[in-house]
């Protein structure tokens, strides 16, 4: 467990945290774009369930990920914290729905432990390693792999 | 200073693709129709400007060339030549010549290989009939040096230069435009005594030296007008001194392919009255808004109205700003076959219809691909040899049409041949081979035919001998598909085919209306709406328990349901409580079964498949009033979901839905 698998964990950088149910999570901040308030969204027919639609991003169409669905978590209903995340991958602009955003986290590469075997039961694929902050846990996310809604991907989803 | 020059020399290039384009289109139609007075003159232009411009850019390779050129076009104007095959075939190398040397001195390369031969063959042309008739003075041009360049002029105007309104000074001023005059000697000799002196008359002659970097023949255009009514000479003088340095036209930049659009001036002046109104009618509104009261509610009304109008306008116009004729890509057709049937021994005459459409310049741009793959396929292996045609009672002469029209919303673009048409047996027994079609499978004669466009049917070399067509067809129909559109063909063995493309007009903004099923939102382009009506519960019929019928008027056409396609809950079921919509779209229609509909508007298309991907049966997103996202549907995309049987569109739905 204390092997550092290279290319796998990152460190020494920040992080924005949020949290679904319980667990806290952490996108790499130069990901994130945008957060803004949860709005309405427009369904889109036949999309995978966790594709909770598109938005309007001041004229740009961005599809809306819902990551409790996306993880296979009981969904719940949107609250006033709900917030989407909008990330920017480059080439592609998407949105995550939240139950909340927490704060922004500095984390060295020694607090960073790659991701734990944890079962067939569940995906590590999304994971790039797990941060250990004092008494805090976060889930470090490997964010393209998240926000990735190729065909080819969704098929096999 | 220097980057006025460089801007110069980016319209120069410009105007000279242009009028390249004019040159090569009408040397063609000349040698079609023996050619009027007023095509041998716009040829004549063309190659003068090019001339011209070219002299005062100091792009001296190419005033030289067209000065052959010119020449050889003015005695074909003045019909001393008869622009048979020989000539016209020369003609168009010229032409070929000159624009690479255009290429060249715009883009830094070497000249194209064969000016001088070229060169050679235009001027003996000249000196061999030239010598025979005579009237016209040949011009020995000097393909001589223009930087720094001495001439010695000899000028004598004829006495009665000033009866037509010359004036000698005026040319001697625009001579020393040129460079430097110097040894300038009047020549008073013919002047009369007073007595016998006619005052309207010109006596006078001059000779003087000229320095200059412009090239013989700029010098000799000082006196074009003049060239008749007098006795010119211009002598080159050796060198005396080295060129003269000419640091804006040595510097050879290639300018990045900056993507222009030539817009007319009207079209523009039209945009700013209207810009100009719309300012206005802002003006107006917030006029009104300032101590806004309910009594003043009409005239906000109207005053917004008035807006309304004019941002509809003005968004229609900047559209069109966009829009180029399909010209712009027909023009090369006419050249492109001559050589084409030449090379492939071929007798094919051109026509050219429509050529006025217009398209999206970004369509334009990305067309002359796809129909010159179509061209080339209908004279290498549609068009037959004129022996077999012959033979087959056709004329020797085969038929190709390019054709251009507006249907709908799309614009259609045909390449029609007269040739051989495709052989459904031996494209069959192809596709067979490759494995694109199993043996027990019976397809019709179109989807035989469809196949050619196959990926993977044209990589074979055998296909050209086969089926006679498949080269790169599976490239062209990527392209065309890349642009919204769709290939078609038709085609009749020994009888010819035709390649249809079809083209959405524009790819930015669609006339549609607004429905609405559940809490959804959808917008439908209007031009795939045929009409709209609440079914009455005897209009539906059942097919096998499993797929669903409306009949319109006794036309029986598939029902998609909306609500069940989409997976939307809370929206009407029952279709004799909700309303059918009726799209039409090549040739199939389909009901729609909505809950309302909601209004007719514009909505500008933005794509869904940019951040996301493809959904079947949705062409793009736009954005409402009220800042939401609401779903386009792609009609044709409809009616083939609805004809595929039900099950498996429930396999598609859930595969979609629940994966």
């Amino acid at each position: 467990m204390t092997e550092q698998i290279s290319g796998q964990a990152v460190g020494g950088e920040q992080f924005l945290t949020f949290t679904i149910g319980a667990e806290e999570y952490g996108i790499e901040i130069l990901k994130v774009q945008e957060i803004k308030g949860y709005s309405a969204i427009t369904p889109i027919p036949n999309a995978p369930h966790y594709v909770r639609g598109v938005i309007n991003l001041r004229g740009t169409i961005v599809p809306v990920v819902d990551l409790r669905a996306r993880f296979g978590m009981s969904e719940e209903a949107y609250t006033k914290f709900t917030v989407i995340i909008v990330v920017n991958l480059g080439r592609r602009v998407v949105g995550l729905v939240v139950d909340a955003v927490s704060d922004v986290l500095n984390v060295g590469e020694q607090d960073v432990e790659p991701p734990p075997p944890l079962g067939v039961g569940v995906d590590t694929g999304f994971m790039t390693g797990l941060a250990k902050m004092g008494e805090r846990l976060v889930l470090l996310l490997n964010i393209e792999q998240v926000a990735n809604l190729e065909e080819s991907v969704l098929q096999t989803a | 200073m220097r980057i006025d020059v460089t801007r110069f020399r980016t319209a120069f290039f410009e105007e000279a693709v242009e009028h390249l384009a004019t040159i090569e289109r009408g040397l063609i139609e000349l040698e079609r129709s023996g050619g009027d007075a007023e095509l041998m003159n716009e040829i004549f232009r063309s190659v003068h400007s090019i001339k011209g411009a070219s002299g005062s850019f100091g792009l001296n390779d190419i005033a030289e060339f067209t000065h052959g050129f010119e020449s050889v076009l003015d005695r074909l104007r003045q019909g001393q030549m008869r622009p048979d095959r020989a000539l016209t075939t020369l003609l168009l190398r010229a032409a070929d010549i000159l624009s690479g040397l255009v290429r060249a001195a715009q883009g830094g390369g070497a000249p194209p290989a064969g000016v001088g031969e070229v060169r050679t063959e235009l001027e003996s042309l000249l000196s061999g009939s030239g010598g025979a008739k005579g009237p016209v003075p040949v011009r020995e041009d000097g393909g001589h040096r223009k930087e720094g360049s001495r001439f010695r002029i000899s000028f004598r105007p004829g006495r009665d230069l000033f009866r037509s309104g010359m004036d000698p000074l005026l040319l001697l001023r625009d001579l020393e435009n040129l460079g430097t005059i110097s040894d300038v000697e009047l020549d008073r000799s013919e002047l009369p005594a007073l007595a016998l002196l006619d005052a309207e008359a010109c006596y006078l002659a001059w000779q003087l030296t000229l320095v200059t970097d412009q090239t013989e023949s700029a010098v000799r255009e000082v006196f074009t007008f003049v060239e008749d009514a007098c006795r010119l000479e211009i002598v080159a003088l050796p060198d005396q001194a080295g060129p003269v340095d000419l640091p804006a036209q040595v510097e050879r930049r290639t300018p990045a392919a900056e993507s222009s659009i030539r817009v007319a001036t009207e079209k523009v002046d039209e945009l700013i009255n209207l810009v100009g109104e719309l300012v206005i009618a802002q003006a107006m509104v917030s006029e009104i808004i300032d101590g806004f009261s309910l009594k003043r509610l009409g005239d906000l009304r109207a005053a917004i109205a008035a807006m309304a109008r004019n941002t509809q306008e003005l968004q229609a116009r900047v559209l069109s700003v966009r829009m180029l004729p399909v010209a712009m890509v027909f023009n090369r057709f006419p050249r492109l076959v001559r050589d084409l049937a030449e090379h492939c021994g071929r007798v094919v005459r051109l026509e050219v219809l429509g050529e006025d459409t217009e398209l999206d310049k970004g369509v334009i741009e990305k067309l002359g691909d796809p129909i010159l793959h179509l061209v080339r396929n209908a004279i290498d292996h549609g068009i037959e040899a004129p022996e077999e045609r012959l033979a087959r009672g056709k004329p020797a002469e085969g038929r190709l049409r390019l054709a251009a029209y507006h249907e709908g919303g799309n614009v259609v673009i045909e390449v029609t041949d007269d040739g051989r048409g495709l052989d459904p047996q031996k494209i069959r027994a192809k596709a067979l081979e490759r494995g694109l079609v199993k043996p027990d499978e019976t397809l019709t004669d179109d989807q035989l035919h469809a196949l050619i466009m196959a990926p993977g049917f044209s990589t074979a070399t055998a296909v050209t001998d086969v089926s006679g067509r498949g080269v790169g067809l599976d490239v062209v129909r990527q392209n065309v598909e890349s642009l919204n559109g769709s290939v078609g063909i038709e085609s009749r063995s020994g009888e010819g085919s035709t390649m249809r493309i079809r083209l959405p007009l524009t790819l930015a903004i669609v006339d549609g209306l607004a429905l609405r099923v559940g809490g959804q939102t959808f917008i439908v382009p209007l031009l795939a709406i045929r009409e709209s009506f609440r079914p009455r519960p005897a209009d539906l019929k059942s097919v096998f328990g499993q797929g669903e019928i409306v009949l319109v008027r006794g036309e029986p056409l598939p029902l998609v349901r909306l609500h069940r396609q989409f997976g939307i809950g809370e929206a009407v079921t029952d279709p004799a409580s909700g309303l059918v919509l009726v799209l039409s779209s090549e040739g199939t229609s389909v009901g729609i079964l909505v809950d309302e509909l909601l209004g007719q508007s514009q909505f500008v298309v933005k794509s869904l498949e940019q951040q996301y991907r493809r959904v079947d049966g949705v062409m793009g997103a736009t954005i409402l009033g009220d800042g939401r996202v609401a779903l386009i549907l792609d009609a044709p995309e409809l009616a083939r979901l609805a004809l595929l049987r039900e099950p498996e569109r429930d396999a598609l739905c859930v595969s979609g839905e629940r994966a």
